[in-house]
């Protein structure tokens, strides 16, 4: 719901709010303004944006948070720039940290020890740098799930939704990139495992190996290829695509949820100028103060305690960053299936989970819209969020998603998990086998169910009131809880989504679909309920109170 | 009727009757800053107090930077801190924060909190426009005599595709092509070949067959990679790197292939993982099991190195190996198979399986 404020029942209904008086006009801007409008008339383009209104809600400041740590990103990557050297060059180390000095190494490592050693506030910046990376890709994570578990990829939102996909799959190229750059032993490790997998794409997988590392592993190429990649290409397109998605964004005004006076057709919120824009930029000051802290306070990729990068050398229990966590899993529980035909090799063991996965996964992220659309032949525009109760079906299937994804992501801690917890090895990889494909059928089950219950709350509470915590006593003897009636808004609020209805049109495969996702859902009360519910508003005795829940129990078993 | 009967709608759905009406707007609330005096002042005088931090943390920063040597270190809760690097960041970190904690309870609690409603059109261009757009279109394209002249068109656009190729090709040269010839000589070739010695892999020395004790692991290099730097250096090492190791020979299963690859029990096999490519390194002495860190492949080195368990799929490669004049462990020769994960074009016929001879 969207604001949290308690609202008296007999407050004024009011259609549309305005702001409080306007002021008496002015027609003269800032001589400076001036200045630059009588050359750019850009005050015809800033007219009406200054008083834009943005929707207020904690999980719309997800995304706030990718964009924040980008700029972030860039500011310290800039200053990363200043003295690092992507050579794979050979040298000797006379830096000031002594346990490396006179040890042959990379130009690229010597001189990420020289900003860590030498360079005043260069770790400070390396770590903000870090931390940063971590924090960009978790937030567009999440700020997709919100996205999508609200339903805010509908209409007319489904490119801004591509946009996005693109966005965080570049990302994860992003932070692979500049997380190989320092060509210490770790990022070192994790390129042999990008050398391994590319090789194994069948056919054209040893040419691309060739070409991306200029010849064979490691060569002398890669990191200065993988820089012009960190610095330049892909930051660009990153650039590029955060643009196009704000612009968009601003176009069709931000979602809101639903709830009284927030309709299809407007948007309810602060304007830009000033409450958004304090708070939005509040918001990036506080998101820059908080990784400079962590950069700060919380170490992060010591390199100098990895030592330079060593083909023969590895450190035991080497992670890649969390976001190649599922990838990593993946590749560890896959069964080592290899075909072996004529004078040919096909590795399957390798091309399915690191080709085969993250290409699932962003082709289906990024179709989802449309193969939903296609089910629910829903075509109309949405601007007010699903509560995502309200869309059992997806949201369960969501659930169902993030846990298989957070099965792959655990098996990349396989070694972990069975020293942590004293177990075999083989069993924790077998065991993950299964999981992977068991566990999100049971989430799905599980969420399905929940959100059910939800739905079945909300109607209670619509026709009940909601439970005061009061227990009294009838001359009868019996127990039960007070309810208070909500107020309109709040009912209003309950019962204003839509129900599912399936498709009549269309082949059969698309009726089936439809007709699975509109099922199960609690039919919500109508008027007539409601006015009937009121009528003989007694506290519900226990005995009612216990076929209640059987009928709802018995409706709920029908549904699935 | 619901939100999903309009189908095809062009603008955005109301829902038509829902069972309770929109009561509309909730009645503006007032702060209890906008009507307690006290409070307002108390507020003012917090952001003011944040944002006068600011300077004070700045001039920390300044002098930290200046006095604070870079070497300086302190050890607090367990662990040494390096002092510059932390009072930099926790100075101007939190000189950061304040600023945008002050800049946001200005915007909570000073500037108005009035709720105000924008209007939302759909995404679609209007009627007007879309006509306008049309016929200009239309006109743009009359005017460009493509309709008669159709071949112009496809001639741009086949000229354009067809920029494609120099386009590619000109990436041709990003690395040498992995053409036959070229993978005898890269990837499917070390620097191991007859007579070369194993030594240590951290002080070069060469390895003796009669200092190896039963159970002991060494890992080793070819003696030839001393010679080389750099990159040539890295690429010979990522695939020369090789593991010795000696065993009982009565507990092991040596095929009769490869009884002259070994010395009296002590064997020696590729360090490559055939996953992935990870240098392996975990030896288990009881079982012979040798365990890749990276993803727990494990290769049974008591049996011409078999996959026992994990993702990789083929054997580890051994290197046929024998004795110097002065006892000293050289190769036999290269590795009779690639080393290193696998490849398209590698032929895995001659890789050791399971039951081989
Ligand atoms: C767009 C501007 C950016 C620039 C100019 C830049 C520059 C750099 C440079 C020069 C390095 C190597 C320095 C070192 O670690 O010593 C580096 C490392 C790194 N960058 Fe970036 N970067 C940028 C954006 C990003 C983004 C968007 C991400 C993440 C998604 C990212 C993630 C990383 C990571 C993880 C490292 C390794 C840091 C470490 O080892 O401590 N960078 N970056
Ligand atoms: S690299 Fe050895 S198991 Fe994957």
């Amino acid at each position: 719901m969207a604001k949290p404020t308690k609202i008296r029942e007999d407050s004024p209904a009011l259609a549309v709010q305005t702001p409080p008086e306007a002021p008496p006009a002015v027609n003269k801007l800032a001589p400076a303004a001036e200045w630059v409008d009588q050359r750019s008339g850009i005050g015809k383009v800033i007219k009406g944006a200054l008083r834009k209104i943005f929707p207020d809600h904690w999980s719309f400041l997800l995304g706030e948070i990718a964009l924040y740590s980008f700029i972030i990103l860039l500011l310290t990557g800039v200053f990363l720039t200043l003295w690092f050297k992507p050579s794979m060059g050979e040298v000797e180390y006379s830096g000031s940290y002594e346990l490396m000095r006179n040890i042959p190494m990379s130009e690229a490592f010597a001189s990420t020890l020289n900003i860590s050693f030498d360079v005043r506030g260069g770790l400070l910046m390396r770590q903000i740098h870090h931390w940063a990376a971590m924090l960009f890709v978790a937030a567009m994570t999440i700020h997709m799930l919100r996205v999508f578990f609200t339903g805010a990829f509908r209409k007319p939102r489904e490119l801004n939704w591509i946009i996005g996909v693109g966005l965080l799959s570049i990302g994860l190229i992003e932070g692979f990139a500049g997380y190989s750059l320092p060509d210490d032993l770790l990022s070192g490790t994790g390129l042999r495992f990008v050398d391994g997998s590319i090789r194994s794409i069948p056919i054209i997988g040893t040419w691309v190996e060739f070409f991306v590392f200029g010849g064979e592993f490691p060569g002398e190429l890669i990191i200065p290829r993988l820089y012009m990649v960190h610095i330049l290409l892909v930051p660009g397109l990153l650039l590029g695509l955060i643009s196009a998605h704000m612009a968009l964004l601003v176009y069709h005004k931000h979602t809101q949820w639903p709830g009284p006076g927030r309709t299809q057709k407007n948007v309810v919120g602060y304007p830009l100028f000033p409450v958004y824009a304090a708070k939005a930029g509040g918001f990036f000051f506080i998101v820059f103060g908080v990784t400079t802290l962590m950069g700060a306070l919380m170490q992060i990729n010591p390199v100098w305690l990895y030592g330079p990068y060593n083909p023969s050398q590895v450190t035991a229990g080497s992670q890649p960053d969390w976001y190649m966590g599922f990838v990593e899993g993946a590749i560890r529980i896959m069964p080592n299936w290899e075909w072996h035909l004529g004078s040919t090799t096909w590795s399957w063991n390798i091309f399915i989970p690191f080709v085969g996965l993250m290409g699932l996964l962003f082709t289906g992220l990024a179709l989802y819209p449309f193969i939903e659309a296609w089910v629910t032949g829903d075509k109309s525009e949405h601007h007010l969020l699903d509560r995502p109760r309200n869309a059992p079906n997806r949201t369960a299937f969501g659930v169902a998603c993030m846990t298989c994804y957070g099965m792959f992501w655990a098996a990349g801690g396989n070694d972990i998990i069975a020293t942590q917890f004293h177990v075999s090895l083989n069993d924790v990889t077998y065991f993950m086998r299964v999981a992977v494909f068991v566990a999100p059928v049971i989430a799905f089950i599980v969420t399905k169910r929940i959100c059910l219950s939800l739905q079945r709350r909300d109607a209670e509470t619509v026709l009940h009131g909601s439970p005061t915590g009061v227990i009294v006593r009838s001359p009868d003897g019996g127990y039960t809880e007070a309810h208070t009636p909500v107020s309109q808004g709040e009912a209003y609020t309950l019962t204003r989504h839509p129900q599912w209805t399936p498709v009549e049109s269309g082949g059969r495969v698309r009726q089936r679909l439809s007709r699975w996702f509109a099922h199960g859902q609690i039919a919500k009360p109508t008027a007539e309920d409601i006015e009937a519910a009121s009528h003989h508003a007694h506290p519900i005795s226990p005995v009612d109170a216990a076929a209640d829940e059987t009928a709802s129990i018995g409706s709920g078993k029908d549904a699935e | 009727m619901s939100e999903l009967d309009v189908r095809d709608a062009a603008t955005p759905p109301e829902p038509a009757a829902t069972p309770v009406p929109d009561p509309g707007l909730e009645e503006h609330v007032e702060r209890y800053t906008d009507v307690d005096d006290r409070a307002s002042r108390a507020t003012y005088r917090q952001i003011v107090a944040m944002l006068g931090a600011v300077p004070v943390l700045v001039v920390a920063f300044v002098v930290v930077y200046f006095a604070v040597p870079i070497s300086a270190e302190f050890a607090l809760f367990g662990t040494t801190w390096k002092a510059q690097h932390v009072l930099l960041g926790g100075t101007v970190g939190l000189a950061i924060l304040l600023i945008g904690m002050a800049l946001i309870q200005w915007a909570r609690l000073v500037m108005s909190d009035v709720e105000m409603s924008e209007e939302r059109h759909p995404a679609q261009t209007g009627p007007e426009a879309r006509a306008v757009l049309a016929a200009d279109t239309k006109a743009g394209v009359e005017e460009s005599g493509i309709k008669r002249r159709a071949l112009i068109g496809s001639g741009v656009a086949g000229g354009l595709g067809l920029l494609v190729v120099p386009a590619l090709l000109a990436l041709g040269d990003l690395g040498p092509w992995p053409t036959d010839a070229v993978r005898a000589k890269t990837i499917e070739k070390t620097i191991w070949a007859e007579g070369i010695r194993l030594v240590n892999d951290v002080n070069y020395l060469p390895l003796k067959a009669s200092e190896l004790v039963v159970g002991q692991l060494v890992n080793a290099e070819p003696e030839n990679l001393q010679a080389l730097h750099g990159s040539e250096y890295q690429i010979a090492k990522a695939k020369a790197a090789i593991i010795v190791v000696r065993m009982d020979p009565n507990s092991i299963r040596i095929p009769d292939s490869r009884k002259d690859w070994q010395v009296d029990g002590i064997l020696c096999y590729s360090k490559i993982c055939t996953h992935v490519g990870c240098p392996i390194s975990l030896w288990e002495q009881q079982s012979h099991h040798l365990l890749c860190p990276c993803h727990q492949s494990t290769f049974d080195l008591g049996n011409s190195g078999v996959v026992v368990f994990g993702p990789a799929a083929r054997s580890l490669p051994q290197l046929p190996i024998t004795t110097d004049a002065d006892g000293y462990l050289v190769a036999r020769s290269d590795f009779t198979v690639p080393v290193g994960p696998s490849f398209f074009e590698r032929d895995s016929s001659k890789d050791f399986k399971d039951g081989d001879n």
